[in-house]
């Protein structure tokens, strides 16, 4: 490990989530950003940076730091989809390295299934070209990337679905998430058709939801009650927009984030103890595991074959059940970080894994577009 | 209306690539600097900035690079289902997104499809690609 200690993750917490009707985005974010701020033994005082993503407000930025009475001198809207707060990480450690600011608040909220927000564009621009033949998205984007993948490497759906099984395993250990009944693999094969190959329950769930993140600086991050969860190494990538223009539908850009954040921390694939990957899909978790090096391409469906990723399995992934089985509200990219910090902080009782040190956040955004890694350290 | 849906966004740039179809022509770019073609239409080369860009008909064959069966579908497309959408790799190597239509038997990746131009509604025509 070569990565020195320069900020760390020293508060996280969800919102309330699953059905939370009589919410707004806002209150919801409130909620997450007090209760991460207790759960750092800071106050809101203490913020001087302050980072969320959402299609909620024109500048989102503007309405949340107002609604909560922060007056940051950094400030950051980074929005690029499910991964913005993987790269908020990023971003934030950046900062505190050049010594702009001390402690940063990143949040995001979303009332998805109660109050889905109908963001229209005044033109669709660029995606004239693909909305008139009816492709549902993201469904059916990641549809034809788990298409391609079969096809090059003989992938199947019971592959698919060893992950969708494996991640409920984990839900059932987390009282907060939203699905609470085991399901095997004839469940996923059996489920309704969304869009070939892919199955209801190879899709993630629509919840409401909000998290929150704090960051901050060694020197404030030495002084609090727990223990701070360094940052390591972040990296950060997107290689398109639209589906059409995905380069190579089996490759995302993983392959660059998570080399830069693999060569930042100065660690390697087999050192990691526990993985915290966006699962919008059962197919993305695939993609990621090659496009990050934890297998070769066209390995991902053997990796997770035999419940490998489930609890008690030797790559554990997903442990709060992830996107498929514990929340999923639009943007899913904080919760991965609150479960890996609470993983390598050993706060997970029954879901556990234990003697986890170094953590693995990998989150995904748009349709395969964006994505961003942090790799995190136990103190 | 398809057409509501995006006729925002015809404007300079996109006009001839969307008048193109109305006269069954398929339109697509060919950087004059770095000898490569562009889809979708662009006022500077993704490749090499160039701005020596012109228009050209496509040959209108290629290869399906992707395809799903869609079956659950929302908005105006909800009643269409199953319909098969397609990522389409013409022969010029530029690739669009497109529906493929024709016996689903025949549809498989790598399968050579050409195009058809589909008059969708009065004021549209679609670039939809079959199984040759
Ligand atoms: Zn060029």
């Amino acid at each position: 490990m070569k990565s020195d200690r320069i900020a760390a993750i020293v508060g996280v917490a969800e919102s309330d989530i699953g059905k939370i009707p009589g919410k707004n985005v806002l209150q919801l974010q409130a909620q997450a950003a007090k209760s991460a701020l207790e759960d750092a033994g800071l106050t809101k005082n203490d913020i001087d940076a302050v980072f969320t993503a959402g299609n909620w407000a024109w500048a989102p930025n503007l309405m949340l730091a107002e609604y909560l009475g922060i007056q940051p001198k950094f400030t950051d809207s980074t929005n690029i989809g499910g991964s913005s707060f993987e790269a908020h990480v990023g971003h934030a450690a950046a900062g505190i390295e050049a010594g702009l600011f001390e402690v940063a608040l990143i949040t995001y909220g979303s009332t998805n299934r109660t109050n889905p927000s109908n963001s229209t564009f005044k033109s669709p621009l660029t995606a004239q070209y693909e909305l008139p033949y009816g492709l549902p998205t993201p469904v059916g984007a990641y549809a034809l990337a788990a298409m391609r993948h079969m096809h090059q490497y003989g992938t199947t759906s019971e592959q698919l679905a060893e992950i969708a099984v494996a991640t409920r395993k984990w839900a059932l250990l987390n009282e907060k998430a939203y699905m609470k009944e085991p399901i095997e693999i004839e469940d996923v094969l059996n489920s309704r058709k969304i869009a070939d190959p892919l199955r209801l329950l190879d899709c993630c769930l629509v919840t409401d939801g909000g998290g929150a993140v704090i960051v901050a600086s060694k020197n404030v991050a030495s002084k609090l009650n727990k223990k701070p969860v360094w940052i390591l190494g972040h990296g950060e990538s997107h290689s398109h927009n639209t589906i059409a223009n995905m380069p190579d539908l089996t490759v995302t850009s993983a392959r660059e984030s998570g080399k830069r954040a693999f060569e930042m921390a100065g660690i390697t694939q087999d050192e990691i103890d526990v993985a915290e990957i966006y699962d919008s899909f059962t197919i993305t978790v695939l993609l990621t595991l090659e496009s990050l090096g934890f297998c070769k391409p066209g390995e991902g469906g053997a990796f997770v074959s035999g419940q490998r990723t489930a609890p008690g399995g030797d790559f554990p992934m997903n442990t709060n059940g992830g996107g498929l089985s514990y929340c999923h509200p639009g943007m899913y990219g904080i919760f991965l970080l609150i479960e890996a910090t609470r993983q390598l902080r050993g706060e997970c009782s029954s879901r556990q894994v234990e003697n986890a040190k170094l953590a693995l956040v990998h989150g995904t955004g748009g349709v395969l577009s964006s994505t961003s890694t942090v790799i995190l350290g136990g103190d | 209306m398809i057409k509501d849906l995006i006729h925002s966004a015809f404007d300079e740039e996109s006009k001839p690539f969307w008048d193109g179809l109305m006269n069954e022509k398929l339109l697509i770019q060919y950087c004059s600097d770095c000898h490569q073609y562009i889809f979708y239409p662009r006022t500077i080369c993704p490749h090499c900035f160039s701005e020596d860009i012109s228009w050209q008909e496509s040959c209108g064959n290629g290869r399906i690079y992707s395809y799903t069966v869609v079956h659950q579908a929302f908005g105006q497309f909800k009643g269409d289902t199953p319909f098969v959408v397609g990522i389409i790799e013409l022969d010029e190597g530029v690739r669009m997104m497109s529906r493929i239509i024709g016996d689903k038997e025949q549809i498989a990746i790598d399968q050579p499809v050409s195009v058809v131009f589909a008059k969708v509604e009065n004021e549209l025509v679609l670039p939809y690609f079959q199984v040759t």
